[in-house]
């Protein structure tokens, strides 16, 4: 692909152009992680020394496990469940197709704190068992723990899983289906066919949407700090506010950063020296396997528990909490509240949306090693912590705002105060600089699926590199443009600690209303907030999933 | 290209509203919970015309003020410890006050002696055991906590949860670090299961049987009992009385909630008078009735139900000596692998 593109690059005023275009928006997603590098350059009076005799192991072991445990549970119900609902025909499976992007819609730390309120004592199960068996006390039998690294593997699982869903189901929808029935028809039976000839071809799909859900997982704190699980996060926020030294906590976030980068370098090696363009422009209706009846019922209940878990369950439970407690947000600013997580989220989507496509398409045009690099060290910022990234965000923006501010002082004798950093505007900075990662390696996967040759073709016949961006390569991938604005969108719905510390006085979203009541296990009081947010997540996951769903020429 | 330049720069426009500077109005981040404090916030808006503007987050403040530089927007904070507080002072962001109505209300051992920092309510960091499996007299001491006798009884929270962090952090001052350690050891053998929860979790776990001791804050006792939207809360605080530790030594280990200037405060007048208006009889005793804490202001009545645990002797070690030693408590708590479990 390079040398093709290469060809039309030289000579091309235009390409220095797009080179500074990547490059700076590059550069402004890699800011915080800089300044979060910066911060770590000082001194941490032996923490290290501290924390590698004492929690490091545990910190460390405790977060491989939990990787290793997501990263499984996603692959096995996103991908297994994507390739159900795209090949066969069962009982439900028209809902089910568009109900299992419905977890993404509900934030981790509810549906932890949901699951651990019906299994823990007094919780529906183990208040059933011991009216079944007789027993009165927590010390009459045995339950698993709850509140362990299993419990958190689960819940994260379970609202994790939809990034592998919808990537794989994109990726099979788009596949050749011709290569599938030639194994059929040499004699491989389907679940052979689906590991050996449907897993691979859309590899790069499910590599990405394994990397995003692992790096939800490294930068997740409510949810391990709720599962009493030491992790890596836990343990920077530990150094940071109980120990005092933000160089020791922004030490050890390059620590998970290097996790993050790991977890990059694996994901690029897995697609390395496989080109996954689309070898053939013939596209077939899908075939629709029918199953047989006990298979589609199974089928059916596989896919709807990952459903009923991630989504049926925390929806009804909050529904009842509402449905008691709704006073006290209505009490308070509510309507205000949904007004500013929507506009926010809407506004986060599209420029992140903007801003990925053309980091993605200007990296596609100059695939040295060295840009590619850039932007993908740029994007390992999703893996940080929120409140991490938000000091890395705040140092810089600060910076620039006494600056805007002396300078209008000195030219207008009008102070601006801080212009950015003490407006929601400084929020929607912060939502995109996390965020664009989701929308980058979305955009970047959907590109790397069309053939260069296109670009070949555009430019001979007198396209310039941004005519062929409009005209050739947006509308071949507007379903995931619209695909990365909605994740971007749920995602800010849901985002808590970079809102917590960028946002402006008197400002609340639904997401920091329901963390003061949430910050207490007091979830409640909030209920009507928290079901608010997932509501809100409903719909762009309806759209999404018509998004994909379409994607597919001639699919009905 | 330059659609988007038009979109960006709208966008900005859009969201780029005044900061709220104006005068006549005072910005106060805070660590607390803004549904606690608010009932207070708005009588003394009812009374002064001054409007309060509130940012709740508990990371980042201190970062936040700092990079924010000369343009800082906060003229003043609430913390829920000592421990925040004297962050705030290491990091030279708070600005000294010196007001007689503070210095008049707020006995001298529970602020600042240069104005840094005024507490405003204290919080007893108790045990609240079984009426039942606890003896009269088996849980005297925070000593006691660490004896074989306490074996798979006690609950308790995260020891790196701040209230623990204090707690641990007393025990050093008093004891040096090679007691403290021993104790916490002690302590770590005789827990009932892995810390976890917050602090209302360890008096369910008494109520169901897990363990006899939790040990909280004093006031979640009276949140639980006077529980009408949640009776289950008020069934867990029915099986426990409270047992304040080592009356007969050093007193009973508290913590405080306090409130702070913030240097460049741009209404500096205005917050003065918030704090000071916090520490006026009206605030504290909506303190004390509102959320059970212990008003510092002498004379002003703490809530009956509180007052119905009897009085106690306070532990009258220096708040800064207890900050000082947070470092080495959360040090401690990790030598210990405490949050591990037995």
């Amino acid at each position: 692909m390079s040398a093709v593109i290469d060809q039309f690059q030289r000579g091309n005023a235009a390409a220095g152009l797009w080179t500074a275009v990547t490059l700076s928006i590059g550069a402004l997603i890699a800011v915080p992680l800089l300044s979060v590098l910066v911060i770590a350059m000082g001194p941490a009076d032996g923490i290290w020394a501290h924390l590698l005799t004492t929690v490091l192991p545990v910190y460390v072991s405790n977060t491989l496990w939990l990787m290793l445990g997501v990263g499984i549970g996603t692959i096995t119900i996103g991908t297994s469940t994507a390739w159900l609902v795209t090949m066969y025909r069962f009982p439900g499976r028209r809902v089910l197709s568009w109900a299992l992007l419905l977890p993404l819609a509900v934030p981790s730390y509810i549906l932890a704190f949901v699951i651990t309120d019906q299994l823990e004592y007094a919780g529906a199960v183990q208040s059933s068992l011991r009216a079944v068996f007789g027993w009165t006390s927590a010390r009459d039998y045995w339950f698993p723990e709850i509140r362990s690294l299993g419990g958190a593997i689960v819940v994260m699982s379970l609202v994790l899983y939809p990034y592998v869903y919808l990537l794989a189901r994109a990726a099979f929808l788009e596949q050749c289906f011709a290569l599938f029935e030639v194994s059929r028809s040499l004699g491989r039976g389907p679940f052979t066919s689906f590991v050996t000839v449907a897993i691979p071809l859309a590899r790069p799909a499910i590599a990405v949407g394994v990397s995003l859900a692992l790096m939800e997982t490294l930068n997740d704190f409510g949810t391990i700090d709720f599962f009493a699980v030491a992790t890596l996060t836990g343990g920077i926020f530990d150094v940071w506010l109980n120990m005092n030294s933000t160089a020791g906590a922004a030490q050890l976030a390059v620590v998970l950063v290097t996790f993050a980068l790991v977890l990059v370098v694996l994901e690029r090696v897995s697609r390395r020296s496989r080109r996954y363009h689309s070898t053939s422009s013939r596209v077939q209706a899908l075939p629709d396997y029918r199953l047989a009846r006990g298979w589609g019922i199974a089928s059916t209940i596989w896919c709807a528990l990952p459903v009923a878990l991630g989504f049926g369950l925390p929806a009804a439970v909050l529904c009842n909490y509402a449905a008691e407690f709704y006073a006290v947000t209505l009490e308070a600013d509510y309507f205000r509240y949904v007004w500013n997580s929507v506009r926010l989220a809407t506004w986060a989507a599209a420029v992140a949306a903007a801003l990925g496509i053309l980091l993605a398409y200007g990296v596609r045009l100059a695939p040295r090693r060295t840009i590619r690099g850039l932007a993908e060290l740029a994007t390992v910022g999703y893996a940080v912590p929120g409140a991490v990234l938000a000091v890395g965000i705040l140092v810089p923006l600060g910076h620039i705002d006494n600056a805007l501010d002396e300078l209008s002082r000195g030219l207008f004798d009008a102070p601006l105060g801080l212009l950015i950093s003490g407006t929601a505007t400084g929020l929607v900075v912060g939502y995109v600089v996390r965020f664009l990662a989701l929308s980058y390696r979305t955009l970047d996967a959907s590109l790397t699926r069309i053939t260069p040759s296109m670009d070949g073709a555009a430019r001979t016949l007198g396209c310039g590199a941004g005519a062929a961006l409009r005209r050739v390569h947006l509308p071949l991938v507007r379903p995931s443009v619209i695909t990365a604005a909605l994740l971007v969108f749920v995602d800010t719905m849901k985002e808590l600690p970079l809102t917590l510390i960028l946002r402006p006085f008197d400002f609340d979203t639904l997401a920091t209303f329901v963390y003061q009541y949430a910050s207490d296990e007091l979830l409640e009081e909030s209920a009507l907030g928290a079901l608010t947010i997932v509501a809100a997540g409903v719909l762009p996951v309806l759209l999404m999933s018509q998004t994909i769903a379409h994607s597919r020429p001639g699919h009905r | 290209m330059r659609n988007l330049l038009i979109f960006a720069v709208a966008s900005i426009v859009m969201l780029s509203a005044p900061a709220g500077l104006a005068a006549g109005e005072v910005n106060l981040y805070s660590y607390r919970q803004p549904f606690l404090i608010e009932p207070i916030l708005a009588e003394f808006t009812r009374r002064t015309g001054i409007e309060v503007n509130v940012v709740f987050a508990r990371k980042g403040m201190i970062e936040k003020i700092k990079s924010a530089g000369a343009n800082n927007p906060a003229d003043a904070i609430l913390t829920v410890d000592i421990g925040r507080l004297d962050a705030l002072r290491e990091a030279d962001l708070l600005e000294p006050v010196d007001s007689a109505v503070l210095n008049a209300n707020i006995p001298a051992n529970f602020r600042h002696p240069d104005g840094l920092w005024f507490g405003l309510t204290t919080r007893a960091r108790v045990a609240l055991v079984s009426k039942d499996r606890v003896t009269p007299g088996e849980l005297k001491t925070l000593a006691d906590l660490a004896d074989p006798k306490m074996q798979g009884r006690i609950c308790m929270r995260s020891g790196k949860h701040v209230y623990n962090i204090g707690l641990i952090a007393a025990v050093i001052a008093h004891d040096g670090e090679v007691v403290a350690e021993q104790w916490l050891r002690g302590v770590k053998r005789n827990l009932a299961r892995k810390p976890q929860g917050n602090d209302r979790a360890q008096a369910k776990g008494i109520y169901e049987g897990v363990c006899d001791v939790a040990l909280t804050n004093h006031y979640y006792l009276g949140k639980m009992a006077t529980n009408e939207q949640k009776p289950e809360q008020k069934r867990w605080a029915n099986v426990v009385r409270v047992q304040f530790f080592d009356q007969n030594g050093r007193g009973q280990h508290v913590n405080i909630s306090g409130a702070g200037i913030i240097k460049n405060a741009s209404n500096k007048a205005d917050a003065v008078k918030l704090i000071e208006f916090l520490a006026s009889d009206t605030a504290q005793s909506m303190y004390a009735s509102l959320n059970f804490e212990y008003p510092v202001k002498s004379g002003v009545k703490t809530h009956p139900l509180v007052e119905s645990w009897g009085s106690f002797k306070i532990d009258t070690l220096d708040l800064e000596e207890i900050a000082r030693h947070r470092d080495a408590a959360s040090r401690l708590v990790d030598k210990v692998r405490f949050d591990f479990g037995s």
